[in-house]
């Protein structure tokens, strides 16, 4: 199998997602991709995630506000902190959460995904938080499920992890309020990282100065600028000045053939290291997705270092799921 | 035609009231607590007003709606700040009109996830009756008698300006 380095491989067939997940007064039904959708709705999930982020102050951790509602985890794919993440989101909004893990469920005995869904719905369930090894598995699933469900994307191949770069950006408004100032720099495998794609996507729509990639030109797909970005091989150069590091994590799984020579020549050539941050702005942050690769894509003096707000993503993850469910949930309503 | 009293005035009198419910031992040490916006800002003055130590809090109750499933997420939520402990201490909630009592129900709910307060005692600038829960307030500023198309609504924060809006004149085509 060959390795599809063009961007427009990447969106599924069919309908674009943004016509599918807003509703016709414009509300978030679906939550699949950061494409198509407003700034106008991003800073709304910004805003209502920053009353969420209030709740875990509370003595009782939780809202009433999805009282009755059942939302199911349904993952394709293995995952600790998205899972678990979106399962207490759902949690402190007093929703009923059900796991499926769906390798151990009725695929492996040859029941179809659509009988899986049907069956979900027959129920009586809400919501699917879905994850998928293939890119548009979310949108596919949103595009046949009962008009009453909504579909969360976390993660659909090397797609989109819309949820990922909302929690991303909601961390960087936390410390830069200002986009408009901001150089932001995206570092490592952006061709196997549905978290890059969904970042860019999030960071340009709320209007971030300049946003770079970095890496090497293996792990950069050909098309990138067109997303609009700034492209740069050398890391001195391209750390140089900026606001925030984004690191992405080096996707061994996804790989296939011989992209790069060693996970310590990577290191060598990319590894985040404090020498190599100090071309950056004194003030700056660095992010990761999480989980890391001590020594592969950073080094555990920045993982663990003054400037990390990686274990704040975390935090931050939780109000910006809470928001999305309840938004989406919530859209149902008449009005 | 009905004219709205001065906002202004009717907090101080407001003031007034909860100075001798202080002043009586009624209330020990009040913690004031304002309901997100109009409530707020009523709190914002009482607190000045009574020169009150303990830093103000604020209430956003639309986690707590009984309406979700009608009306969906409030666009425009504020976060809810409680910066002390509610625990054991006495909470003067404070709010700008007192109707079916819905909101002052969720604002109960929300504070209780917060801790156990020793009481809680309602204030309000403005009650105008209709109430469909069994909620009261003990600190009035002006009762008004409405019609069920007829709303009274609190601008500001500068200045605070109650106005009576009629809801069905407006819906009738009414030139601006």
């Amino acid at each position: 199998m060959s390795v599809n380095k063009s961007l427009t491989a990447l969106s599924p067939p069919g309908p674009l997602s943004a016509d599918i997940q807003l509703t016709a007064d414009g509300r978030l039904h679906h939550f699949l991709t950061i494409e198509g959708l407003p700034r106008t709705l991003l800073l709304e999930i910004l805003d209502t995630a920053k009353s969420f982020a209030g709740v875990k102050n509370q003595a009782v951790k939780k809202v009433p506000l999805l009282r009755g509602k059942t939302i199911v985890n349904l993952f394709f794919e293995a995952s600790t902190r998205t899972r678990t993440t979106f399962e207490l989101a759902a949690k402190r909004l007093s929703a009923d959460v059900l796991n499926l893990n769906i390798n151990y469920t009725a695929t492996v005995k040859g029941e179809s995904l659509l009988d899986t869904l049907r069956n979900l719905e027959a129920m009586y369930t809400d919501m699917f938080v879905v994850r998928h090894a293939d890119s548009g598995a979310a949108q596919f699933i949103a595009k046949h499920v009962a008009p009453h469900v909504s579909v969360i994307n976390a993660g659909d191949g090397r797609h989109a992890h819309p949820t990922q770069a909302m929690l991303d950006v909601f961390t960087i408004r936390r410390h830069k309020p200002d986009f408009s100032k901001l150089c932001i720099a995206i570092v490592g495998d952006i061709m196997h990282s549905r978290v890059a794609r969904s970042q860019i996507l999030a960071l340009n729509t709320l209007g971030a100065g300049e946003v770079r990639v970095v890496g090497p030109k293996t792990l950069i797909p050909v098309e990138v600028e067109r997303l609009g970005v700034r492209v740069f091989h050398d890391i001195a150069q391209g750390l140089k000045d900026v606001d925030v590091v984004m690191m992405l994590r080096l996707q061994k799984e996804r790989m296939q053939g011989a992209l790069l020579p060693s996970e310590h020549e990577y290191f060598q050539l990319y590894g985040l290291t404090e020498k190599r941050l100090s071309v950056a702005k004194p003030d700056v942050i660095v992010m990761h997705p999480g989980p890391i690769n001590r020594g592969v894509e950073i080094a555990s003096e920045v993982a663990d270092g003054a400037r990390s707000v990686i274990l704040e993503q975390v935090t931050y993850g939780i109000a910006i799921r809470m928001a999305v469910m309840s938004m989406a949930i919530g859209a149902r309503a008449e009005r | 035609m009905l004219t709205a009293p001065r906002a202004t005035d009717l907090i101080d009198r407001m003031g007034q009231e909860i100075k001798q419910l202080i002043h009586t031992g009624s209330i020990e040490r009040p913690l004031l607590v304002g309901i997100h916006t109009g409530g707020a800002w009523i709190a914002e003055r009482l607190h000045r007003q009574l020169k009150v130590d303990d830093p103000l809090g604020t209430l956003d109750i639309s986690f707590y709606r009984d309406d979700f499933s009608r009306a969906g997420i409030n666009p425009r939520v504020k976060p809810s700040t409680l910066p002390l402990s509610v625990d054991e201490r006495h909470i003067v909630l404070v709010d700008d009109v007192l109707f079916t009592g819905r909101t002052i129900r969720a604002a109960l709910n929300e504070i209780f996830d917060y801790g156990r307060p020793a009481s809680v005692m309602l204030a309000v600038l403005i009650d105008r009756g209709g109430r469909e829960l069994p909620i009261e307030a003990r600190v009035v500023g002006y009762k008004l008698k409405l019609m069920p198309h007829q709303h009274v609504k609190l601008s500001g924060p500068e200045p605070l300006e109650l106005k009576i809006v009629n809801t069905q004149a407006a819906a009738g085509g009414e030139t601006p």
